[in-house]
């Protein structure tokens, strides 16, 4: 199969799982108890106030009738405007990107060579006092919850020994680098632990494949033969890997955007869902679903390109 | 302005609370202790919303609008540390003899584009409150006002008519989300009040700048700047401010405040009887519209254990009636005790043994679902079962008014009259203990038309009598509002949370 044919398809598979997981989503807000109106009456839930919000907000039309609206407006490239707010909710997505972004960016740019030059160094050394060590730390790291490590981090290096900012609060993340020192260094742990094991044990295959063997008798330099020729076999499973953390990134950093007070898509994500803000939970779910297929068809593109046989024989 | 006036008062008004109400030392910040200085800019943490965040101070909600409205803009009045009504931009409010008609006076005050406040302006606020067509929440407080018979009489007086002699009118006036903004304001991007900060800018969810009102009308303030910052984990705010990232942070556990208060990298502020903790009986429906029942289960709360256990102590026993220390507040009713045994025969005599009952919770406000709990477990070999079952927090609020039988219940400070008429004539809005009683809807419609001001805090003491005789309210404790600061912060008030010295940052400055 050709690489544009196998993208075609991929894309408009994508497509559908967007679509699918935006109803899903719609439906499954719709089961949720209470609706935006509740939400904001909060704990002055005078019946007739609860109403009057739900007109104003236009709730009480059918919400087959208020879907179609949405995925029509959805169509034009209009994502509708916050129930509780009134504002766009492209704005809404537009101020979360940005630290989001930052974040899951800053997270990858150090993730993967670091987890490639770990999983490369353990493997060269296999069964050595590196490797050894390395997996020790990996495996107990990969172990420790995100929220269990941003708080140990922020008591000591935050509280304690006041070497970095606990929080972001009102920072700028771009203007003051190091209040994203710690939220980073919570972000990669997990994931450079499992993409660098994937790496090693990749690596340690693809050195003891045919191929690398083949290209060793031809005399090939060893480190030509480590990088060129062993490294993007081992590297293909670890790819996927990586477009799962992606997608882990941007909806996933929750609990660092909480922890961290880092204004990002998924604190907006929590409280939209929180105030049954349809139509900013709708928007959001949009963003996510494209992302998850954008990334996952960059990563098969890849693996098709560093491996092809894997992809034609699926 | 008159920073020694000032000063004096709030050191009278914070050392008499905490000796009449506590009883034991609260810390006060020694640093900060020093002269009043100008100058700087405040960091306040506080919880936001996200979303739903606006700046419209007639749609403030939470806590961080309320705190944001105060600093934009003024009310006509605003409630004391007694939570009654004072004056704020209402200089002076004088009723007719049957106090259907209210005049009031405004004070020399200017917003803060320099046009003078007026009572066009009162009347145009008050108006968009009561638009039919939306749902502000001061609208039901604001409902008692006739204002096609309401005018402005001249620039600065106001001539209120209302639907029926109401001798609480102030309270209305202080009601939460009545501010007064320009006529004709609907656009709240880059809004305007006559309070002490000016706006400066607005990021939704993440901070709001503001600067000092140098023409307020009560002396501007000390700071030069206040920048709220939004921080929706209590551990975040916490860490902020030993951070030395924000100086002031809103609404803290007591556990933390335990853990730092010796420190002295963080004085704690306690504003006491700022938010009742409660539990709520059904009185239209089975088991509690049994009295005996109700007697029982509040016979069986272990107050002291209820404070000690679920607010770490940061609180007071509760007699089972709203406004501990507020005006009007029946403080002469014996305090209730646990008494196991004659609990025991009132569910005996009501036939209830080995009945279980289930009491909804959920974490919609702090502490709500460690009281169930441990009320259960106080419960426990009465003959009653308590069953504590945890509902979806976004929604609580609204399904506890309809369902269920028995619920936690938590409410900020408010004036009592404001607590009876939201919550306990047959017609309110949020009645969730269904008490509803024609004999009790007419003491409150006399107290409300009574002017003389003893003998109306004698029918308040009546109506509060049967309350704790019969009522379905187990009000047990008063939790204390706390904030942190940073240790240089000086002029934070100790007054109940939605009074108007709390988080009021014109009174505040850093030492």
């Amino acid at each position: 199969m050709s690489l544009r044919r196998y993208a075609a398809r991929r894309l408009a598979l994508g497509l559908v799982q967007v679509l699918a997981v935006v109803t899903v989503v719609f439906l499954l807000v719709q089961a949720l108890p209470g609706d935006a109106a509740v939400a904001l009456a909060g704990d002055n839930p005078d019946p007739k106030r609860i109403e009057q919000i739900r007109v104003a907000m236009g709730l009480d039309r059918p919400p087959l009738e208020r879907f179609g609206d949405w995925v029509a407006g959805l169509a034009r490239g209009d994502f509708g405007v916050s129930l509780i707010s009134g504002r766009p909710v492209v704005e809404f997505l537009h101020d979360g990107l940005g630290p989001t972004l930052v974040l899951a960016a800053l997270a990858l740019v150090l993730l993967i060579p670091l987890s490639v030059l770990l999983g490369v160094l353990a493997a060269l050394r296999e069964g050595g006092p590196l490797d050894r060590a390395v997996t020790t730390v990996t495996v107990g790291l990969h172990s420790i919850p995100e929220f269990a490590l941003a708080v140990v981090l922020i008591a000591l290096f935050g509280v304690q020994l006041r070497w970095l900012p606990p929080t972001a609060v009102g920072a700028d993340l771009l203007g003051q680098p190091a209040v994203l020192v710690l939220p980073l260094v919570v972000l990669v742990a997990r994931p450079l632990c499992s993409i660098s094991r994937l790496v090693r044990a990749g690596m340690i295959d693809a050195l003891a494949s045919d191929h690398v063997r083949h290209a060793r008798r031809l005399g090939i330099g060893v480190t030509r033969v480590r990088f060129a020729h062993a490294l993007p076999t081992a590297l293909a499973p670890a790819v996927q890997q990586v477009a799962r953390t992606t997608d882990w990134l941007l909806g996933g950093v929750i609990v660092v955007e909480a922890v961290f007070v880092i204004p990002g898509l998924g604190t907006i994500l929590v409280d939209a869902v929180a105030g049954r803000d349809l139509p900013v939970v709708q928007g959001l779910a949009v963003v996510f679903a494209v992302t998850t297929v954008v990334v996952n068809l960059v990563a098969d593109l890849l693996v098709f390109r560093l491996a092809p046989r894997s992809v034609a024989i699926a | 302005m008159h920073p020694l006036n000032r000063r004096g008062f709030l050191g009278l008004t914070a050392g008499l609370s905490i000796a009449a109400l506590t009883g034991c030392g609260t810390q006060t910040p020694t640093s900060a202790a020093s002269a009043p200085r100008d100058g700087g800019r405040l960091r306040a943490a506080f919880a936001g919303g996200g979303a739903k965040e606006v700046l419209d101070p007639h749609l403030a909600n939470l806590f961080v609008e309320a705190a944001r409205s105060k600093a934009l803009y003024d009310k006509l009045a605003d409630l004391g540390p007694d939570v009654s009504a004072q004056p704020r931009l209402a200089e002076k409010w004088e009723p007719d003899a049957t106090l259907t008609r209210w005049r009031i006076t405004l004070r020399q005050a200017t917003f803060h584009d320099g046009r003078p406040v007026r009572a066009e302006d009162v009347l145009a606020s008050y108006a968009r409150i009561l638009d039919p067509n939306r749902a502000f929440r001061a609208k039901s407080s604001l409902a008692v006002i006739d204002l096609a018979n309401s005018r402005a009489v001249d620039e600065r007086t106001v001539e209120f008519a209302l639907q029926r002699p109401f001798v609480e009118f102030p309270n209305v006036l202080a009601a939460f989300g009545a501010y007064v903004v320009p006529a004709g304001t609907e656009d709240f991007t880059s809004p305007v009040g006559s309070g002490p900060f000016r706006f400066v800018s607005f990021e939704p969810g993440k901070s709001v700048l503001l600067k000092r009102h140098g023409e307020y009308w009560e002396g501007a303030p000390h700071l030069d700047e206040l920048e709220f910052v939004i921080a929706n984990e209590e551990s975040a705010r916490t860490n902020a401010l030993l951070g030395g990232q924000v100086e002031y942070a809103h609404d803290l556990t007591p556990t933390t405040a335990r853990g730092h208060e010796a420190g002295g990298r963080m004085a704690i502020h306690r504003a006491p009887n700022s938010a009742v903790q409660a539990f709520a009986m059904k009185l239209d429906r089975p088991p509690f519209d049994n009295r005996d029942l109700r007697e029982a289960l509040f016979l069986l709360a272990d107050r002291p254990q209820l404070v000690e256990s679920v607010l770490a102590g940061s609180g007071q026993v509760g007699n089972d009636l709203f406004g501990k220390g507020y005006q009007h507040y029946a403080d002469d009713i014996p305090q209730r005790t646990r008494d196991l045994d004659r609990a025991k025969f009132l569910i005996r005599r009501a036939g209830a043994e080995g009945l279980t009952v289930k009491l909804d919770t959920s974490t919609a406000a702090a502490g709500m679902v460690e009281a169930a709990t441990v009320f259960a477990d106080q419960v426990k070999g009465s003959g009653l079962t308590i069953e504590v079952v945890t509902g979806n927090k976004d929604s609580y609020w609204s399904d506890t008014l309809k369902n269920g039988s028995l619920s936690s219940f938590r409410s900020g400070a408010m004036p009592i009259e404001t607590h009876v008429a939201q919550r306990l004539l047959s017609g309110s809005g949020t009645n969730v203990t269904k008490w509803a009683r024609p004999e009790f809807d007419a003491l409150y419609d006399r107290a409300v038309s009574t002017v003389d001001a003893g003998r109306r805090d004698e029918v308040y003491r009546e109506m509060q009598r049967s309350l704790h005789a019969e009522g379905g309210y187990l009000m047990w404790g008063f939790a204390d509002w706390i904030v942190g600061a940073a240790p240089n912060v000086g002029g934070i008030s100790t007054a109940p949370a939605n009074t108007l010295d709390w988080a009021r940052f014109d009174k505040v400055w850093l030492g």
